[in-house]
């Protein structure tokens, strides 16, 4: 019996084969979508997975200079001879790759590519040339002449690992960058500052776990993943709704047959699990060429944004395998147990007649706008008070979904509104067809209202962002031109070239160092009148460089001050026991770390083995060919120089290549939803027949019922796309205001692009008339005799 | 004592040819190590400090304690010197390797920790005169090698020892030349095991003051196994009538064990036994750390009418370290009752 009923639930399909491909291709692209995002950010953790493996990153505690000076070897064994179970690290840059050395008989056990007791050959590590560990792309890059190359794939991207003598040796590092401190240590330690004065002990998951850092992007995008999703199940919902709305008839035919309730069920459950099995399947696939795709820009822009390594190749992983399955197994279970359950609970021998599956009707219609009322008073109740990353994900989640909730509303209130309006029986029978169609599109509009809306919150975010970096980058670069020395001695020459040339030179000295208690960058400046000609705060007292320059007081960036809640006048540490209070609080758009600026006389005095190795160049004239000079009489080469037009392009690289990802996202979502109308219109164009049939016998040609619903399309298309933009500024809104602030550290000012919008809204709109396309020529070419059937067969 | 140090030495440098090339990489040619030769002559202090030209060597510290209830207590205290190539350099460069293990066993619990270090910076090294032996916060120290303070400390035990040497050195094999097997692999070995120690221990349970005797090893080499031997079975006993005996059975895959031994006179005059003299078969066996280890032995030496049954005090003294091995106190019973030290390698 079972293979009797399942052939005749197939005959279904054979003969809708449509519904067949939009169920499968809408649970297909919401599980690429979401798979496709889950694999990039899989293969990031991989990436950062890999290098806490290899630096001991956030698993063990560290011993660091608190002033960012290098700790000598000195201190490094009066710390063992004291007990001390520490083991030093020496870290450096070489050709932008990252050159890690440790000392693997003191590492803590899984910590590098050689540990005790694990079968390498520690002595060719050890002794001799030595041997580099890293992938095949990170040892080319270092080229270093000498130790044995060994390729080592599942070494942090970008880092070679070495021994911390053949590491000391490359870099010309004579001290340590830090010590990782074991798990065991020995009874009665005495304590650190006792024997090492002047290091700090920082517990594992500290602040610079590069992890943590990238979590606000890596949520972020998974909440864009989630999203797509979402617009995939409304698909998946209504072509389940309607399959099983059309099932209905044979549903009865065959329970009269004598067929059990139960086992129906089971097997029509069973089928969907099948079918969503085969799209999950599909879905991954294609998931993973939209990870490949991405995945170069994504590590692009953790490279830019964060100085994360990440892999630029995609690996096959089973844990986004099996997200992917699970995910489409449970949407299509979502979409289809409401179903499912109407089936179980239908009397037998109620007709069986599809009930053109207006499921909104008008009761279930105030309950879902009460719901997205609620829904929008929780969104603002988060906005008003919520705090963290997390709380503005589900402030986001909420507003749009209340939205979605709230549009079929929204929608037959406005054409209610033109309904009034119209005059004639053809106006007036177009307005009232068109609420009547609201339900049926519902879902498909709702997944254009979210797309669209989502387009215009993030080109809103992004394109303020824009506009306010590009202020930023020419408020920071106000040197002409910029210069990279490659050693003290060629940094020399850059001093006496400009001394020779009368120009003015702004180095840039910088020390990583604890502020305020967090990992840090301190920045000694010159006394020159650039700083205060173009820097601009978000508070300052009067004549911040002044105080700064006189060396009674330090400027700090945005970030700093808002992760340790620091205004004004609130002291911070900058050397060993010198504080300076706060005298400007900076905006500062290129890095999520803390930052403070301090005079460079002070930086000098208390930081003498930084010495400034880059330079900014005031240069009045023509900057091309002081900077063609400047090459000529120095050893530098023409690449260690940049001018300011240049490193302003490469910074808005950077910055576009960030938002690379998320704009195909919006795409990507856009098209699912124009994907869903023509699904919608499609699947409602057989049953519309019967409604359509009179409107045709009364006069109306068929070439002018398909263009109705050319225009219906349009119009409905339209009026979603005018509730979307409000809807995206308020997303706009909440982005920058508050999920920007939680991940990234700091508030940026929000800009309109109504130009912008208007673009999108005429997309939007053109995506709907194109999916309304096909559907309203194939209404225009209906055969009479279809028309005329719609009377003969009544049922 | 033996090819023990070098056990754990070598593994940790070699342990893939391990199985090839006898027990943990043992057997291997001396590359442009010096090799030990017959008729040594030492040259104190200075041979109490490293030999950076042999590829292994050790002071190997073991003792036999009483607390003040009549508990007794075992001690170890060793420091390994291992080269990857002869001679020494300044800094990270250094090719010397050094390691240490110290334990202390009860009769209820042993206690082990590890240390491992690099030559060249200062965190481990031996310097003769006066006599500094040290890795980490672990060091053997004093004016004279019979004059030293001892300190170790784990994550859960800790001690500080006075030990006086009560006697002379003493020359194992032919006046310190020790032979390892038929095939002449050898060492240089001497001992001072006439070390009269107080001192306290930190425990869990509190500190305990303890005295009692120990037993240093001095012992340096470049290739001292058979490539056919596969692990050892070594001896330090301390007999109530004051005399000593040193004594090893080393393992082969192929015929008879090797076995050596040194019988320890009051007065520190010594006689060497060859292969064969020196017996020891085990009695019973536990399962310690999931193999099976012989922890009850009849050792016999029939020149000297020994014929004593060797327990330990502790089955349970397993030293959980880079190589593992068996290393505790053990009781004598039989014609010459006494304490002493068991170290067993080799056991899979």
């Amino acid at each position: 019996m079972t293979g009797a009923i399942l052939a005749a639930l197939w005959g279904q399909w054979r003969r809708a084969p449509l519904q067949l491909f939009t169920l499968v291709a809408g649970l297909a692209l919401a599980t690429a979508l979401w798979s496709g995002v889950q694999a990039i950010n899989a293969e990031a953790r991989a990436s950062y997975d890999a290098a806490a493996a290899t630096l001991g990153e956030g698993r063990f505690a560290q011993v660091v200079s608190a002033d960012g000076l290098p700790i000598p070897v000195e201190t490094y064994v009066a710390l063992r001879r004291a007990g001390w179970q520490v083991s030093p690290v020496v870290e450096g840059r070489i050709n932008g790759v990252r050159i890690v050395g440790l000392d693997p008989l003191t590492a803590p056990g899984g910590l590098g590519p050689v540990s005790l007791g694990e079968g390498a050959d520690l002595g060719a590590f050890l002794s001799g040339p030595g041997q580099l560990f890293g992938t095949a792309e990170a040892l080319a890059a270092l080229d270093a002449p000498g130790p044995e190359p060994v390729v080592a794939p599942d070494v942090a991207p970008g880092t070679v690992v070495t021994d911390i003598g053949v590491a000391q040796r490359l870099l010309g590092a004579q001290g340590l960058s830090r010590l990782i401190v074991a798990e065991e240590q020995p009874m009665g330690l005495p304590p650190l500052e006792e024997v090492a004065p002047g290091l700090v002990l920082r517990a594992g998951q500290g602040g610079t776990d590069i992890g943590r850092l990238t979590d606000s992007f890596h949520l972020n995008l998974t909440a864009f993943g989630l999203l797509a999703f979402a617009v995939g199940l409304f698909i998946v919902n209504g072509a389940i709704g309607l399959v099983f709305e059309q099932r209905r008839g044979l549903v009865r035919t065959l329970r009269a047959l004598g067929v059990p309730l139960r086992r129906l069920v089971v097997l029509m459950a069973a089928e969907l699990a099948a079918l969503a099995l085969l799209a999950g399947v599909l879905g991954i696939v294609l998931g993973y060429f939209v990870a490949a795709a991405l995945l170069p820009d994504v590590a692009a822009t953790l490279r830019g944004l964060y100085g994360a390594q990440v892999s630029g190749d995609l690996s096959l992983r089973p844990g986004w395998w099996a997200s992917g399955l699970v995910i489409a197994l449970a949407g299509t279970a979502m979409a289809g147990f409401g179903a499912l359950w109407r089936i179980a609970r239908m009397p037998l021998l109620s007709a069986g007649a599809s009930r053109a599956w207006a499921v909104s009707s008008g009761r279930t219609r105030r309950v879902a706008t009460l719901a997205g009322v609620g829904l929008l008073a929780i969104a603002a109740g988060i906005a008003g008070f919520g705090q963290g990353l997390i709380a503005g994900f589900a402030c986001l989640g909420a507003l749009l979904t209340g939205a979605a909730l709230m549009l079929p509303a929204g929608l037959d209130a406005s054409l209610r509104l033109a309904q009034r309006r119209a005059r004639g029986v053809r106006a007036e029978w177009f307005w009232a067809d068109t609420r009547a169609q609201v339900p049926g599109l519902g879902l498909a509009l709702m997944a254009l209202l979210l797309a669209m809306a989502a387009n215009v919150g993030v080109s809103t975010m992004v394109s303020s962002f824009r506009t306010t970096f590009v202020e930023f980058l020419d408020q920071r670069l106000a040197s002409e031109l910029y210069v990279d020395a490659e050693s003290p001695a060629q940094a020399a020459e850059v001093v006496a070239f400009a001394e020779a040339e009368g120009l003015r030179l702004l180095p840039i000295l910088s020390v990583e160092r604890e502020l305020a208690g967090l990992p840090g960058e301190l920045f000694g400046a010159r006394d020159d009148p650039t700083y205060a000609e173009n820097w601009r705060f978000l508070s300052a007292s009067e004549d911040p460089w002044g105080q700064v320059h006189a060396g009674e007081g330090v400027v700090i960036n945005e970030q700093l001050a808002r992760r340790q809640g620091l205004s004004l006048g609130d002291r911070i540490a900058v050397a060993p026991g010198v504080t300076l209070p706060v005298v400007g609080i900076y905006g500062d758009y290129g890095n999520p770390v803390g930052q403070a600026v301090i005079t460079e006389r002070l930086f000098r005095a208390h930081y003498p083995q930084v010495a400034p190795t880059r330079f900014g160049l005031r240069i009045p004239g023509d900057v091309e060919a002081m900077r063609q000079r400047l090459v000529a009489e120095t050893s530098l080469s023409m690449g260690a120089t940049i001018n300011q037009d240049g490193i302003k392009a490469f910074s808005l690289g950077v910055f576009d290549r960030t938002f690379t990802v998320t704009g195909a996202l919006n795409v990507l979502t856009l098209a699912v939803a124009g994907f869903a109308i023509l699904m919608s219109l499609l699947t409602l164009a057989a049953l519309r027949l019967p409604q359509l049939a009179p409107v045709w016998a009364l006069g109306l040609t068929r070439a002018e019922l398909g263009r109705l619903e050319l225009v219906r399309a349009v119009v409905l298309a339209a009026l979603t796309t005018a509730l979307a933009v409000p809807l995206g500024l308020v997303l706009a809104w909440v982005l920058l205001a508050f999920v920007n602030v939680e991940a990234f550290g700091w508030r940026l000012p929000m800009f309109l692009f109504p130009a912008d919008y208007a673009r999108l809204g005429l997309f939007a709109v053109v995506a709907a008339a194109l999916a309304a396309a096909w559907p309203a020529w194939r209404l225009a070419r209906t055969p009479p005799r279809a028309l005329l059937g719609v009377f003969a067969n009544e049922r | 004592m033996n090819a023990r140090g070098a056990l754990a030495a070598l593994s940790i440098l070699l342990a893939p040819a391990a199985a090839a090339q006898g027990f943990a990489g043992l057997g291997l040619d001396a590359e442009g190590f010096a090799m030990p030769a017959p008729d040594p002559e030492f040259d104190f202090p200075a041979d109490h400090g490293p030999h950076p030209d042999f590829r292994i060597e050790w002071w190997y510290l073991t003792a036999n304690l009483t607390g003040p209830d009549g508990t007794p207590y075992g001690l170890q205290w060793t420091l390994f010197r291992s080269a990857l190539a002869p001679g020494e350099a300044a800094g990270w460069d250094s090719p010397q390797v050094w390691f240490a293990h110290a334990a202390v066993t009860t009769p209820e619990a042993h206690f082990v920790a590890e240390r491992v270090a690099r030559g060249g910076i200062g965190q481990a090294g031996v310097v003769a005169d006066p006599f500094d032996a040290w890795i980490d916060d672990w060091r053997l120290y004093g004016p004279s090698i019979d004059d030293l303070t001892m300190v170790a400390t784990g994550p859960d035990f800790a001690y500080e020892m006075r030990l006086t040497a009560k006697g002379p050195l003493v020359f194992h094999g032919a006046g310190g030349y020790s032979v390892k097997s038929a095939e002449g692999q050898a060492s240089y070995y001497y001992s001072q095991p006439f070390y009269a120690i107080e001192g306290v221990l930190r425990l869990p349970s509190g500190q305990v003051p303890v005295t009692g005797t120990g037993w240093l090893d001095r012992e340096w080499s470049s290739q001292p196994l058979s490539d056919r031997q596969t692990g050892w079975d070594w001896f330090s006993l301390s007999f109530e009538d004051g005399d000593k005996l040193m004594g090893f059975r080393l393992r082969q895959t192929d015929g008879p064990d090797y076995t050596s031994a040194t019988w320890i006179e009051a007065d520190g005059a010594t006689t060497a036994y060859p292969d064969g003299a020196f017996r020891a078969e085990p009695l019973g066996v536990a399962k310690v750390a999931g193999r099976e280890i012989p922890v009850r032995w009849r050792v016999t030496l029939a020149d000297r009418g020994l014929e004593a049954e060797v327990t330990a005090l502790n089955e349970a003294a397993w030293m959980d370290v880079g190589i593992p091995y068996w290393e505790g106190p053990v009781t004598v019973t039989g014609s010459h009752p006494g304490v002493g030290y068991l170290e067993m390698t080799g056991y899979e």
